[in-house]
Protein backbone atom coordinates (compact mmCIF):
# COMPACT_ATOMS: atom_id res chain seq x y z
CA UNK A 1 0.00 0.00 0.00
CA UNK A 2 1.26 3.18 -0.43
CA UNK A 3 -0.10 7.07 -0.32
CA UNK A 4 -1.19 9.03 -2.83
CA UNK A 5 1.45 11.58 -3.84
CA UNK A 6 1.20 15.14 -2.18
CA UNK A 7 3.22 17.07 -4.97
CA UNK A 8 4.05 16.39 -8.44
CA UNK A 9 5.97 17.84 -10.88
CA UNK A 10 4.87 20.05 -13.66
CA UNK A 11 6.52 17.80 -15.92
CA UNK A 12 8.36 14.39 -15.38
CA UNK A 13 11.84 15.61 -16.38
CA UNK A 14 11.74 17.77 -13.06
CA UNK A 15 12.97 15.65 -10.41
CA UNK A 16 11.95 16.70 -6.66
CA UNK A 17 13.01 16.24 -3.49
CA UNK A 18 15.94 17.83 -1.29
CA UNK A 19 17.48 18.90 -4.35
CA UNK A 20 15.53 19.67 -7.20
CA UNK A 21 17.05 19.79 -10.60
CA UNK A 22 16.10 18.61 -14.03
CA UNK A 23 16.78 15.45 -16.06
CA UNK A 24 17.29 15.03 -19.70
CA UNK A 25 17.27 11.70 -21.60
CA UNK A 26 20.62 11.29 -23.28
CA UNK A 27 21.56 9.26 -26.21
CA UNK A 28 24.11 6.85 -25.32
CA UNK A 29 25.43 6.78 -29.01
CA UNK A 30 25.83 10.54 -29.65
CA UNK A 31 25.28 12.50 -26.54
CA UNK A 32 22.25 14.57 -27.40
CA UNK A 33 19.82 15.21 -24.77
CA UNK A 34 16.10 15.30 -25.27
CA UNK A 35 13.37 16.12 -22.18
CA UNK A 36 10.71 14.50 -23.87
CA UNK A 37 9.65 10.72 -24.78
CA UNK A 38 11.27 9.41 -27.13
CA UNK A 39 11.03 7.19 -30.13
CA UNK A 40 14.56 7.19 -31.27
CA UNK A 41 17.51 10.10 -31.27
CA UNK A 42 16.70 13.27 -33.56
CA UNK A 43 20.43 13.52 -34.50
CA UNK A 44 21.57 10.14 -34.65
CA UNK A 45 18.42 7.69 -35.09
CA UNK A 46 19.67 5.75 -31.93
CA UNK A 47 17.23 3.83 -29.51
CA UNK A 48 19.37 4.24 -26.20
CA UNK A 49 18.64 6.36 -23.93
CA UNK A 50 20.41 7.16 -20.45
CA UNK A 51 19.09 10.27 -18.11
CA UNK A 52 21.31 12.29 -17.05
CA UNK A 53 20.87 15.23 -13.93
CA UNK A 54 21.43 18.78 -15.06
CA UNK A 55 23.29 21.23 -13.84
CA UNK A 56 21.06 24.09 -11.87
CA UNK A 57 22.49 26.83 -12.76
CA UNK A 58 23.19 28.50 -15.81
CA UNK A 59 22.97 31.56 -18.22
CA UNK A 60 20.43 33.07 -19.76
CA UNK A 61 21.41 32.84 -23.94
CA UNK A 62 18.54 34.47 -25.18
CA UNK A 63 14.95 35.96 -23.27
CA UNK A 64 11.58 37.65 -24.23
CA UNK A 65 9.06 39.85 -21.81
CA UNK A 66 5.61 38.30 -22.81
CA UNK A 67 3.22 41.24 -22.48
CA UNK A 68 0.44 39.17 -24.90
CA UNK A 69 -0.30 35.74 -24.23
CA UNK A 70 -3.60 33.43 -24.94
CA UNK A 71 -6.53 33.85 -22.32
CA UNK A 72 -5.19 32.13 -19.14
CA UNK A 73 -1.53 33.07 -19.44
CA UNK A 74 -0.51 35.44 -16.29
CA UNK A 75 1.52 38.17 -18.36
CA UNK A 76 3.94 39.79 -18.20
CA UNK A 77 6.37 36.83 -18.00
CA UNK A 78 9.94 36.56 -18.90
CA UNK A 79 10.52 33.51 -20.93
CA UNK A 80 14.15 32.55 -21.50
CA UNK A 81 16.75 29.81 -23.08
CA UNK A 82 19.11 29.11 -20.03
CA UNK A 83 22.13 27.32 -20.87
CA UNK A 84 22.48 24.73 -18.10
CA UNK A 85 26.59 23.34 -18.63
CA UNK A 86 25.89 22.83 -22.23
CA UNK A 87 22.47 21.90 -22.73
CA UNK A 88 19.78 24.21 -23.17
CA UNK A 89 16.60 24.73 -20.93
CA UNK A 90 13.90 26.39 -21.88
CA UNK A 91 12.18 28.21 -18.78
CA UNK A 92 10.53 31.05 -16.96
CA UNK A 93 12.79 33.39 -15.21
CA UNK A 94 11.51 34.01 -11.79
CA UNK A 95 12.02 36.54 -8.71
CA UNK A 96 12.94 39.32 -11.50
CA UNK A 97 11.25 42.66 -12.62
CA UNK A 98 9.64 41.45 -16.21
CA UNK A 99 11.22 44.50 -17.85
CA UNK A 100 14.56 44.80 -19.56
CA UNK A 101 16.39 47.00 -17.25
CA UNK A 102 16.16 43.73 -15.13
CA UNK A 103 16.81 40.96 -17.20
CA UNK A 104 19.87 40.96 -18.94
CA UNK A 105 21.38 38.30 -21.81
CA UNK A 106 24.24 36.61 -20.22
CA UNK A 107 22.78 36.70 -16.68
CA UNK A 108 23.68 33.98 -14.07
CA UNK A 109 20.94 32.11 -13.11
CA UNK A 110 19.89 29.23 -10.41
CA UNK A 111 17.08 25.95 -10.41
CA UNK A 112 14.11 27.03 -8.38
CA UNK A 113 10.54 25.61 -7.69
CA UNK A 114 7.35 26.49 -6.53
CA UNK A 115 3.78 25.33 -6.28
CA UNK A 116 1.68 26.08 -8.86
CA UNK A 117 -1.62 24.96 -7.57
CA UNK A 118 -3.55 22.16 -5.78
CA UNK A 119 -6.23 20.14 -7.50
CA UNK A 120 -9.31 18.29 -6.02
CA UNK A 121 -7.40 15.56 -4.55
CA UNK A 122 -5.32 17.67 -2.39
CA UNK A 123 -2.10 16.87 -4.44
CA UNK A 124 0.24 20.01 -4.98
CA UNK A 125 2.09 20.22 -8.21
CA UNK A 126 5.31 21.73 -8.31
CA UNK A 127 6.58 23.67 -11.20
CA UNK A 128 10.36 25.51 -11.61
CA UNK A 129 12.11 28.48 -12.75
CA UNK A 130 15.02 30.11 -12.72
CA UNK A 131 15.93 32.83 -10.70
CA UNK A 132 19.03 35.39 -10.60
CA UNK A 133 22.11 34.23 -8.88
CA UNK B 1 17.56 17.55 -65.12
CA UNK B 2 19.77 21.16 -66.29
CA UNK B 3 16.58 22.24 -68.46
CA UNK B 4 15.49 25.09 -67.03
CA UNK B 5 12.39 26.03 -65.60
CA UNK B 6 10.70 29.44 -65.80
CA UNK B 7 8.01 31.50 -64.40
CA UNK B 8 5.66 32.30 -67.39
CA UNK B 9 3.11 34.19 -65.34
CA UNK B 10 2.78 35.49 -62.05
CA UNK B 11 0.29 37.10 -59.40
CA UNK B 12 -0.94 38.92 -56.26
CA UNK B 13 -3.84 40.15 -54.71
CA UNK B 14 -3.64 43.04 -52.89
CA UNK B 15 -3.01 42.07 -49.29
CA UNK B 16 -5.64 43.16 -46.39
CA UNK B 17 -9.12 42.93 -45.46
CA UNK B 18 -11.25 41.48 -48.27
CA UNK B 19 -14.72 40.97 -46.25
CA UNK B 20 -15.98 40.69 -49.12
CA UNK B 21 -14.06 37.59 -50.73
CA UNK B 22 -14.00 34.10 -49.63
CA UNK B 23 -10.60 31.70 -49.71
CA UNK B 24 -11.84 30.75 -53.19
CA UNK B 25 -12.48 34.00 -54.98
CA UNK B 26 -8.68 35.19 -53.84
CA UNK B 27 -7.03 32.02 -54.72
CA UNK B 28 -9.37 32.51 -58.30
CA UNK B 29 -8.29 36.18 -58.75
CA UNK B 30 -4.40 35.44 -58.20
CA UNK B 31 -5.13 31.97 -60.49
CA UNK B 32 -6.53 33.63 -63.53
CA UNK B 33 -4.41 36.88 -63.09
CA UNK B 34 -1.29 34.54 -63.31
CA UNK B 35 -2.77 32.75 -66.47
CA UNK B 36 -3.34 36.58 -68.06
CA UNK B 37 -0.49 37.00 -67.51
CA UNK B 38 1.51 33.87 -68.89
CA UNK B 39 -1.02 34.37 -71.86
CA UNK B 40 -1.99 30.29 -71.44
CA UNK B 41 -5.00 28.72 -69.93
CA UNK B 42 -5.53 26.15 -67.29
CA UNK B 43 -6.31 24.17 -70.43
CA UNK B 44 -2.74 24.42 -70.56
CA UNK B 45 -1.68 24.02 -67.42
CA UNK B 46 -0.58 20.03 -66.34
CA UNK B 47 -0.39 20.07 -62.44
CA UNK B 48 -1.68 22.07 -60.20
CA UNK B 49 -0.43 23.10 -56.17
CA UNK B 50 -2.30 24.81 -53.68
CA UNK B 51 -1.06 26.27 -50.92
CA UNK B 52 -3.02 27.05 -47.33
CA UNK B 53 -2.58 26.49 -44.08
CA UNK B 54 -5.57 27.23 -41.94
CA UNK B 55 -8.04 25.10 -44.19
CA UNK B 56 -5.70 22.63 -45.20
CA UNK B 57 -7.82 19.78 -44.44
CA UNK B 58 -10.60 21.28 -47.27
CA UNK B 59 -9.20 20.42 -50.35
CA UNK B 60 -8.67 24.17 -51.53
CA UNK B 61 -7.09 23.21 -54.68
CA UNK B 62 -10.14 21.03 -56.00
CA UNK B 63 -12.36 23.81 -54.83
CA UNK B 64 -10.51 26.20 -56.92
CA UNK B 65 -10.90 23.46 -60.05
CA UNK B 66 -14.69 23.76 -59.62
CA UNK B 67 -14.21 27.45 -59.95
CA UNK B 68 -11.77 28.11 -63.12
CA UNK B 69 -11.44 25.10 -64.97
CA UNK B 70 -11.75 21.19 -63.75
CA UNK B 71 -9.53 19.66 -66.21
CA UNK B 72 -8.71 16.60 -64.35
CA UNK B 73 -5.11 17.37 -63.93
CA UNK B 74 -3.42 16.15 -60.68
CA UNK B 75 -4.30 18.45 -57.71
CA UNK B 76 -1.75 18.59 -54.76
CA UNK B 77 -2.88 20.56 -51.49
CA UNK B 78 0.13 21.33 -49.64
CA UNK B 79 0.71 22.26 -46.39
CA UNK B 80 4.06 23.42 -44.46
CA UNK B 81 3.28 25.99 -42.02
CA UNK B 82 4.80 29.81 -43.30
CA UNK B 83 6.92 27.80 -45.74
CA UNK B 84 3.20 26.85 -47.50
CA UNK B 85 3.25 28.98 -50.73
CA UNK B 86 7.14 27.98 -51.60
CA UNK B 87 6.15 24.45 -50.96
CA UNK B 88 3.49 24.59 -53.76
CA UNK B 89 5.68 26.66 -55.61
CA UNK B 90 8.82 24.08 -55.81
CA UNK B 91 5.59 21.08 -55.84
CA UNK B 92 5.10 22.56 -59.39
CA UNK B 93 8.51 23.38 -60.71
CA UNK B 94 9.64 19.64 -59.88
CA UNK B 95 6.50 18.42 -61.66
CA UNK B 96 7.76 20.44 -64.72
CA UNK B 97 11.28 19.71 -64.21
CA UNK B 98 10.30 15.62 -64.08
CA UNK B 99 9.03 16.02 -67.18
CA UNK B 100 5.62 14.84 -65.85
CA UNK B 101 3.97 18.27 -68.27
CA UNK B 102 5.06 21.11 -69.95
CA UNK B 103 3.31 24.02 -67.56
CA UNK B 104 2.24 23.68 -64.39
CA UNK B 105 0.73 26.62 -61.58
CA UNK B 106 0.98 26.89 -57.90
CA UNK B 107 -1.07 29.06 -55.86
CA UNK B 108 -0.91 30.08 -52.29
CA UNK B 109 -4.03 31.49 -50.87
CA UNK B 110 -4.85 32.70 -47.17
CA UNK B 111 -7.48 34.64 -45.31
CA UNK B 112 -6.18 35.64 -41.81
CA UNK B 113 -7.61 39.11 -41.01
CA UNK B 114 -8.98 39.15 -37.34
CA UNK B 115 -7.17 35.90 -36.39
CA UNK B 116 -6.00 36.22 -33.30
CA UNK B 117 -2.70 34.52 -34.39
CA UNK B 118 -0.60 37.45 -32.68
CA UNK B 119 -1.39 36.45 -29.20
CA UNK B 120 -0.48 32.41 -29.92
CA UNK B 121 -3.25 29.93 -29.83
CA UNK B 122 -5.32 28.27 -26.91
CA UNK B 123 -3.92 26.87 -23.61
CA UNK B 124 -5.31 23.95 -22.85
CA UNK B 125 -7.08 24.54 -19.62
CA UNK B 126 -5.68 23.00 -16.09
CA UNK B 127 -7.64 20.36 -15.57
CA UNK B 128 -9.47 19.28 -11.98
CA UNK B 129 -6.57 16.66 -11.25
CA UNK B 130 -2.78 16.83 -12.19
CA UNK B 131 -3.40 13.93 -14.64
CA UNK B 132 0.32 13.90 -16.52
CA UNK B 133 -0.03 14.39 -20.07
CA UNK B 134 1.54 14.15 -23.57
CA UNK B 135 5.26 13.62 -24.07
CA UNK B 136 6.52 15.74 -21.33
CA UNK B 137 4.77 14.20 -18.68
CA UNK B 138 2.69 17.80 -18.07
CA UNK B 139 0.30 17.55 -15.21
CA UNK B 140 -0.76 21.29 -16.25
CA UNK B 141 -0.45 23.63 -18.74
CA UNK B 142 3.08 24.34 -20.04
CA UNK B 143 2.86 27.70 -22.44
CA UNK B 144 3.54 30.52 -20.32
CA UNK B 145 4.51 28.55 -17.06
CA UNK B 146 7.49 27.18 -19.34
CA UNK B 147 8.95 29.69 -21.77
CA UNK B 148 6.62 30.62 -24.52
CA UNK B 149 5.49 28.81 -27.45
CA UNK B 150 4.01 32.03 -29.36
CA UNK B 151 5.51 33.14 -32.02
CA UNK B 152 6.82 36.81 -31.30
CA UNK B 153 8.22 35.39 -28.30
CA UNK B 154 10.14 32.44 -29.98
CA UNK B 155 11.40 34.84 -32.85
CA UNK B 156 11.93 37.60 -30.25
CA UNK B 157 14.26 34.99 -28.41
CA UNK B 158 15.96 34.08 -32.05
CA UNK B 159 17.23 37.84 -32.32
CA UNK B 160 18.00 37.89 -28.83
CA UNK B 161 20.01 35.07 -28.93
CA UNK B 162 21.68 36.55 -31.85
CA UNK B 163 22.54 39.83 -30.02
CA UNK B 164 24.12 37.37 -27.42
CA UNK B 165 26.39 35.73 -29.63
CA UNK B 166 27.67 38.67 -31.43
CA UNK B 167 26.62 41.84 -29.81
CA UNK B 168 24.94 45.10 -31.08
CA UNK B 169 21.69 44.40 -30.94
CA UNK B 170 19.31 46.55 -28.72
CA UNK B 171 15.56 47.54 -28.80
CA UNK B 172 16.00 50.24 -30.85
CA UNK B 173 18.11 48.37 -33.32
CA UNK B 174 15.30 45.97 -34.09
CA UNK B 175 12.88 49.04 -34.11
CA UNK B 176 14.89 50.75 -36.84
CA UNK B 177 14.58 47.27 -38.99
CA UNK B 178 10.65 47.38 -38.48
CA UNK B 179 10.83 51.24 -39.07
CA UNK B 180 12.88 50.57 -43.00
CA UNK B 181 9.92 48.05 -44.08
CA UNK B 182 7.13 50.43 -43.05
CA UNK B 183 9.14 53.07 -44.70
CA UNK B 184 8.98 50.70 -48.16
CA UNK B 185 5.63 49.57 -47.74
CA UNK B 186 4.23 53.34 -48.96
CA UNK B 187 5.44 52.52 -51.93
CA UNK B 188 3.59 49.37 -52.67
CA UNK B 189 0.10 49.69 -53.38
CA UNK B 190 -0.50 45.91 -52.69
CA UNK B 191 0.85 45.78 -48.93
CA UNK B 192 -1.52 45.91 -46.14
CA UNK B 193 -0.13 48.74 -44.41
CA UNK B 194 1.09 51.90 -46.47
CA UNK B 195 2.21 54.23 -43.28
CA UNK B 196 5.27 54.86 -42.82
CA UNK B 197 6.04 55.07 -38.59
CA UNK B 198 8.60 57.31 -37.02
CA UNK B 199 11.25 55.06 -34.40
CA UNK B 200 8.83 56.51 -31.67
CA UNK B 201 5.69 55.90 -32.83
CA UNK B 202 7.25 51.63 -33.60
CA UNK B 203 9.10 51.71 -29.89
CA UNK B 204 5.93 53.25 -28.61
CA UNK B 205 3.46 51.06 -29.56
CA UNK B 206 2.35 47.91 -27.81
CA UNK B 207 4.80 45.66 -26.54
CA UNK B 208 3.99 42.05 -27.81
CA UNK B 209 7.12 40.31 -26.67
CA UNK B 210 9.90 42.11 -25.69
CA UNK B 211 11.73 43.53 -28.41
CA UNK B 212 8.77 43.15 -30.40
CA UNK B 213 6.14 45.44 -30.43
CA UNK B 214 3.09 45.23 -32.54
CA UNK B 215 4.51 47.10 -35.38
CA UNK B 216 7.37 44.76 -35.56
CA UNK B 217 5.20 41.43 -35.73
CA UNK B 218 3.67 40.20 -39.05
CA UNK B 219 0.59 41.91 -39.88
CA UNK B 220 -2.30 39.28 -39.81
CA UNK B 221 -4.21 39.98 -43.39
CA UNK B 222 -6.00 38.34 -46.62
CA UNK B 223 -4.69 37.54 -49.96
CA UNK B 224 -3.36 35.17 -52.39
CA UNK B 225 -0.34 34.95 -55.07
CA UNK B 226 -0.65 32.65 -58.06
CA UNK B 227 2.45 31.73 -60.36
CA UNK B 228 2.27 29.63 -63.82
CA UNK B 229 6.19 27.60 -64.50
CA UNK B 230 6.81 26.68 -67.45
CA UNK B 231 10.07 24.33 -68.77
CA UNK B 232 12.37 25.40 -71.28
CA UNK B 233 11.39 23.57 -74.70
CA UNK B 234 7.91 24.85 -73.98
CA UNK B 235 8.72 28.21 -73.20
CA UNK B 236 10.61 28.50 -76.55
CA UNK B 237 7.57 27.98 -78.42
CA UNK B 238 6.27 30.78 -77.52
CA UNK B 239 5.61 34.35 -78.15
CA UNK B 240 8.91 36.73 -78.36
CA UNK B 241 7.17 39.21 -75.41
CA UNK B 242 6.64 35.51 -73.48
CA UNK B 243 10.43 34.70 -73.60
CA UNK B 244 10.80 38.16 -72.69
CA UNK B 245 9.34 38.48 -69.72
CA UNK B 246 9.84 35.22 -68.70
CA UNK B 247 11.94 34.90 -65.23
CA UNK B 248 14.32 32.00 -64.85
CA UNK B 249 14.11 29.63 -61.72
CA UNK B 250 17.89 29.73 -61.29
CA UNK B 251 17.40 27.99 -57.76
CA UNK B 252 14.57 26.03 -55.69
CA UNK B 253 15.29 24.83 -52.53
CA UNK B 254 13.61 23.36 -49.97
CA UNK B 255 14.94 22.20 -46.46
CA UNK B 256 13.69 21.46 -42.69
CA UNK B 257 15.55 21.55 -39.43
CA UNK B 258 18.52 19.26 -39.08
CA UNK B 259 19.16 18.79 -35.59
CA UNK B 260 21.58 21.20 -33.13
CA UNK B 261 21.88 21.54 -29.65
CA UNK B 262 18.95 23.04 -28.14
CA UNK B 263 16.93 22.83 -31.42
CA UNK B 264 13.87 21.37 -29.73
CA UNK B 265 13.67 23.92 -26.83
CA UNK B 266 14.23 26.86 -29.47
CA UNK B 267 13.07 25.83 -33.21
CA UNK B 268 16.47 26.71 -34.71
CA UNK B 269 15.71 28.77 -37.91
CA UNK B 270 19.35 29.65 -38.84
CA UNK B 271 21.01 26.06 -39.42
CA UNK B 272 18.22 25.05 -42.30
CA UNK B 273 18.14 28.68 -43.63
CA UNK B 274 21.84 29.18 -44.25
CA UNK B 275 21.70 25.03 -45.68
CA UNK B 276 18.88 26.19 -48.22
CA UNK B 277 20.93 29.79 -49.14
CA UNK B 278 24.10 27.33 -49.66
CA UNK B 279 22.72 24.63 -51.96
CA UNK B 280 20.57 27.98 -53.29
CA UNK B 281 23.64 29.51 -54.51
CA UNK B 282 25.73 26.18 -55.83
CA UNK B 283 22.68 25.65 -57.67
CA UNK B 284 22.22 29.38 -59.12
CA UNK B 285 26.08 29.44 -59.78
CA UNK B 286 25.42 33.24 -58.46
CA UNK B 287 26.49 34.44 -55.12
CA UNK B 288 25.09 37.43 -52.41
CA UNK B 289 26.84 40.08 -53.94
CA UNK B 290 25.19 39.40 -57.40
CA UNK B 291 21.71 40.13 -55.92
CA UNK B 292 20.10 43.26 -56.94
CA UNK B 293 17.25 42.50 -54.28
CA UNK B 294 16.05 40.39 -51.43
CA UNK B 295 12.65 39.06 -49.79
CA UNK B 296 13.14 37.27 -46.88
CA UNK B 297 10.89 35.92 -43.95
CA UNK B 298 10.76 39.07 -41.70
CA UNK B 299 7.76 37.44 -39.61
CA UNK B 300 9.53 39.97 -36.71
CA UNK B 301 11.34 42.67 -36.75
CA UNK B 302 14.35 40.07 -34.66
CA UNK B 303 13.85 37.79 -37.84
CA UNK B 304 15.18 39.85 -40.27
CA UNK B 305 18.65 40.44 -38.12
CA UNK B 306 19.09 36.91 -38.69
CA UNK B 307 18.41 36.01 -41.98
CA UNK B 308 20.75 38.51 -43.59
CA UNK B 309 23.69 36.14 -41.76
CA UNK B 310 21.82 33.29 -42.57
CA UNK B 311 21.47 33.99 -46.05
CA UNK B 312 25.24 35.41 -46.11
CA UNK B 313 24.32 38.82 -47.29
CA UNK B 314 27.19 39.88 -44.59
CA UNK B 315 30.17 37.54 -43.23
CA UNK B 316 28.68 35.57 -39.92
CA UNK B 317 28.11 37.70 -37.27
CA UNK B 318 28.05 41.00 -39.52
CA UNK B 319 24.07 41.45 -39.58
CA UNK B 320 24.15 44.67 -37.27
CA UNK B 321 27.16 46.04 -38.86
CA UNK B 322 25.25 45.82 -42.43
CA UNK B 323 22.07 47.42 -41.32
CA UNK B 324 23.85 49.89 -39.69
CA UNK B 325 25.52 50.72 -43.40
CA UNK B 326 21.70 50.82 -44.75
CA UNK B 327 22.94 48.80 -46.90
CA UNK B 328 19.30 46.69 -46.66
CA UNK B 329 17.80 49.92 -47.18
CA UNK B 330 15.93 50.41 -51.10
CA UNK B 331 18.45 53.14 -52.29
CA UNK B 332 21.09 50.80 -50.10
CA UNK B 333 23.69 48.13 -51.73
CA UNK B 334 21.50 45.33 -51.07
CA UNK B 335 17.50 46.04 -50.81
CA UNK B 336 15.78 43.50 -48.56
CA UNK B 337 11.91 43.75 -48.33
CA UNK B 338 11.10 46.57 -50.76
CA UNK B 339 7.64 45.43 -50.57
CA UNK B 340 7.29 46.09 -47.06
CA UNK B 341 7.81 42.61 -45.68
CA UNK B 342 5.74 40.58 -44.05
CA UNK B 343 6.09 43.58 -41.19
CA UNK B 344 3.84 45.71 -43.52
CA UNK B 345 3.01 44.13 -46.52
CA UNK B 346 1.63 41.84 -44.55
CA UNK B 347 1.53 38.25 -44.04
CA UNK B 348 -1.66 35.65 -45.54
CA UNK B 349 0.55 32.79 -44.30
CA UNK B 350 0.27 30.36 -47.56
CA UNK B 351 0.46 33.30 -49.92
CA UNK B 352 3.44 34.48 -48.99
CA UNK B 353 6.23 32.45 -50.18
CA UNK B 354 5.09 32.97 -53.80
CA UNK B 355 4.63 36.75 -53.27
CA UNK B 356 7.95 37.06 -52.30
CA UNK B 357 8.84 35.48 -55.50
CA UNK B 358 5.99 37.79 -57.11
CA UNK B 359 7.87 40.80 -55.61
CA UNK B 360 11.20 39.72 -56.76
CA UNK B 361 10.09 38.79 -60.25
CA UNK B 362 8.38 42.42 -61.00
CA UNK B 363 11.74 44.35 -60.24
CA UNK B 364 13.33 41.74 -62.46
CA UNK B 365 10.71 42.39 -65.20
CA UNK B 366 10.81 46.37 -64.28
CA UNK B 367 7.36 46.39 -63.70
CA UNK B 368 7.07 47.89 -59.96
CA UNK B 369 6.55 50.88 -60.56
CA UNK B 370 7.56 53.47 -57.98
CA UNK B 371 9.34 50.91 -55.97
CA UNK B 372 11.32 49.61 -58.72
CA UNK B 373 14.98 48.51 -58.09
CA UNK B 374 16.40 49.93 -61.36
CA UNK B 375 18.30 47.48 -63.70
CA UNK B 376 17.65 44.52 -61.03
CA UNK B 377 19.03 41.37 -62.59
CA UNK B 378 18.95 38.46 -59.97
CA UNK B 379 16.93 38.20 -56.63
CA UNK B 380 16.45 35.66 -53.82
CA UNK B 381 12.97 35.10 -52.16
CA UNK B 382 13.11 33.67 -48.81
CA UNK B 383 10.27 31.89 -46.22
CA UNK B 384 10.75 29.95 -43.76
CA UNK B 385 8.08 27.65 -41.22
CA UNK B 386 8.17 26.36 -37.45
CA UNK B 387 8.90 24.19 -37.47
CA UNK B 388 10.70 23.98 -39.64
CA UNK B 389 10.52 24.35 -43.11
CA UNK B 390 12.49 27.02 -45.53
CA UNK B 391 12.18 28.01 -48.93
CA UNK B 392 14.54 29.64 -50.87
CA UNK B 393 13.93 30.93 -54.47
CA UNK B 394 16.81 32.56 -56.74
CA UNK B 395 15.44 34.28 -59.81
CA UNK B 396 16.81 35.96 -62.69
CA UNK B 397 16.24 38.18 -65.55
CA UNK B 398 15.56 36.81 -68.98
CA UNK B 399 18.78 37.15 -71.17
CA UNK B 400 16.93 38.51 -74.00
ZN1 LIG C 1 21.95 10.04 -30.93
Amino acid sequence: MTAAPTRVPLVDYLVLGDEPHLVAHECTACGARFFDRRNACASCSGTEFTTVPLATDGAVRAFTIVSFAAPGVPVPYVAALVDCGGTSVRANLVDVEPDADHVALGMPVRLTTFPIGTDEAGTEAVGFGFAPA
Amino acid sequence: MSDDVWILGIHMTRFGKHPDADLIDLASEAALGALADGGVTMADVGVLAAGNLMQASSGVGQQLQKQIGQTGIPVYNVANACATGATALRTAIMAVRAGECDVGMAVGVEKLSGAGLLAGGSRRPDSATWEPHGRYGAVAAIDGRIGTEIMPGVFAQVGMEYGHRHGGTSFELFARISEKNHAHSTLNPLASYQKRFTLEEIMGDIMIAYPNTRPMCSANCDGAAAAVVISDAALKRLSGEQQRRAVKISASVLTSDPWTEGCQVLPDVNTLTRNAAATAYEQAGVGPDDLDLVELHDCFATAELVHYDNLMLCEEGGAVDLFESGATWRDGRMPVNVSGGLQSKGHPIAATGVANVWEVATHLRGEAGDRQIEGARVGLAHVIGLGSACGVHILEKAAA
